[in-house]
């Protein structure tokens, strides 16, 4: 295990680290004290391990490698992401996953605003609430929150699915309820347990998904501008 | 950007080091907003006394003037003490409002930063490490406080277009975002009998709420109106002589984070802005709800 200390090192020098590590390696990060944009552009299988909680854009961009934030994170997390896993124990803030197109991201308190906006395939489980906007522009992927959704849940989606255990405040724009079918039973206990997650009840889970009444330009709205 | 800070103290041991807790905070916010600082210090009052802060450009020639002035006038008795361009003046409560008029007939130059019984606003351009070192704010003690470190957008990079802005009596609001409504708001407000001394749309939000307070709204209720009222990106920090209050637009895209201990509330625009704080590892730390007041008062 390889000591990372930001009492020591710069970011750059930190990132730079991770960065150009061996494939396999194992990295332990501390006193990160908010930093932003830590752990950034990873892209062989690694783990790090982060004690404390960090700033704005954390992971962002990551392949292959498995982060865990033992604290919070502030917006950004886990942006366009395209494999890997990101697991973080407290809260994370405004957009965590944005535009993410593949691995999971496990959130176990809660996330904020914007949540998995325009994700593209990634799965994105928050054990907490989640707040207004998630998964706005969803494209592909899951959202799994056991908490309550804040307003306007999943606001012009297309394919991505969402599975809400608590309250949801308000749909967005094209935004419905949808049945729940043994078929997706069976991909949400896939989801869940490809992260690890054990304690959870599936038939307290309800789906929502697209309407898809947005996706061809209807003529008769067509007065409206 | 603009970074904002706020510290909110439960405890004897953070109200002594109140100004140097806020230095630090303020300090780490450097990258939010690097060509403005500014503080509002509320510190103890002393009975039957107000103080008048006054900036003044040319502060050696000014000042000099201004208390030669105000000795000249037999009835006022005052202390004046001189913090760089500032000059806070003591006096007896009664004469505040008559030494405010002579100041403004008397001194078009100088400039007023705010009246009150607690609270002491410094702000300066410059860097926050230059501006908290020029005022020597982490020698300061006070039951709360709050600061902003400021990316102009809206407006010139003055003294005056820092923050925080101060429109009534202990009262003062910094703001990370923008307004898109506040020329017409401004006018609607000068309609109404408010000032203004610059074009920002930070100092409309500050006199949209005093003015609600003013007219027999508390606190919570001036902040629920601007919600209302208000177009545009906002994050808010307003401080008065009892405590601060915090309001984020319903959109909620300027970040803000809240710790509370036993000894402190604490509002930092990231996380970093807290991490100087004792204990913050014990503290619970939370995102303020969009389109919620949250108010923590003595």
């Amino acid at each position: 295990m390889n000591i990372l200390d930001f009492n020591k090192l710069s970011l750059r020098d930190i990132n730079k680290v991770l960065q150009e590590s061996d494939k396999n390696s194992f990295f332990s990060i501390r006193n990160p004290k908010g930093s932003h944009a830590l752990a950034v552009g990873i892209n062989k299988q690694i783990t790090v391990k982060v004690i404390g909680s960090v700033g704005y854009y954390c992971a962002g961009m990551n392949k292959f490698s498995d982060i865990k934030v033992e604290g919070s994170a502030g917006p950004g997390l886990g942006e366009n992401m395209m494999s890997g896993n990101i697991h973080v124990t407290g809260d994370v803030s405004q957009y965590a996953g944005a535009s993410g197109h593949g691995g999971s991201i496990l959130v176990e308190g809660n996330a904020s605003s914007r949540c998995g906006i325009s994700m593209k395939g990634l799965d994105i489980i928050v054990k907490g609430n989640v707040g207004h906007m998630s998964a706005f522009m969803a494209q592909k992927g899951n959202l799994v929150i056991f908490g309550n959704a804040g307003h306007a849940l999943g606001d012009s989606i297309y394919e991505a699915n969402i599975y809400v255990a608590g309250e949801v405040a308000s749909l967005g724009a094209d935004c419905i309820e949808k049945k729940m079918t043994k078929k997706h039973l069976s991909k949400l206990e896939n989801i869940l347990s490809n992260a690890n997650v054990s304690d959870y009840n599936l038939d307290t889970f309800r789906r929502f998904g697209s309407a898809r009444s947005l996706y061809n330009f209807n003529v008769d709205n067509a007065k409206i501008y | 950007m603009c970074g904002i800070v706020g510290l909110y103290a439960k405890k004897e041991n953070i109200s002594a080091n109140l100004g140097l807790h806020l230095s630090k905070m303020l300090e780490s916010m450097s990258d939010r907003g690097p060509d403005s600082a500014g503080l509002a210090i509320f510190g103890k009052p002393i009975a039957k006394r107000a103080k008048i802060m006054v900036q003044s450009q040319s502060p050696e020639d000014d000042f000099q003037k201004l208390k030669k002035f105000l000795s000249t006038k037999k009835e006022i008795s005052f202390s004046f003490e001189t913090h760089s361009t500032h000059a806070v003046i003591k006096l007896d409560v009664k004469q505040k409002d008559k030494v405010v008029n002579l100041i403004n007939d008397t001194f078009p130059n100088l400039r007023i930063l705010s009246v009150g019984k607690k609270m002491e606003i410094y702000k300066e351009v410059g860097r926050p490490a230059e501006v908290v070192k020029r005022f020597e704010i982490a020698k300061m003690k006070g039951s709360h406080g709050i600061g902003h470190t400021r990316m102009a957008t809206e407006s010139a990079v003055t003294t005056l277009g820092a923050h925080p802005f101060s429109t009534g009596e202990d009262q003062c609001l910094v703001h990370n975002g923008s307004l898109s409504n506040h020329n017409s708001l401004r006018r609607e407000l000068m309609r109404k009998e408010m000032t203004f001394e610059t074009e920002n749309d930070s100092e409309v939000a500050a006199s949209f709420i005093t003015y609600g307070m003013n007219s027999g709204k508390t606190l919570k209720e001036a902040l629920e109106s601007a919600l209302v009222e208000l177009d545009g990106f906002y994050t808010f920090v307003v401080g008065t002589e009892n405590g601060f209050g915090v309001l984020r637009d319903p959109i909620a895209c300027k970040p803000a984070v809240l710790a509370e201990t036993p000894d402190y509330v604490a509002f930092g625009s990231e996380y970093r802005a807290l991490t100087s704080l004792p204990k913050i590892e014990k503290a619970k730390v939370w995102e303020p709800e969009p389109a919620t007041v949250y108010f923590w008062g003595h």
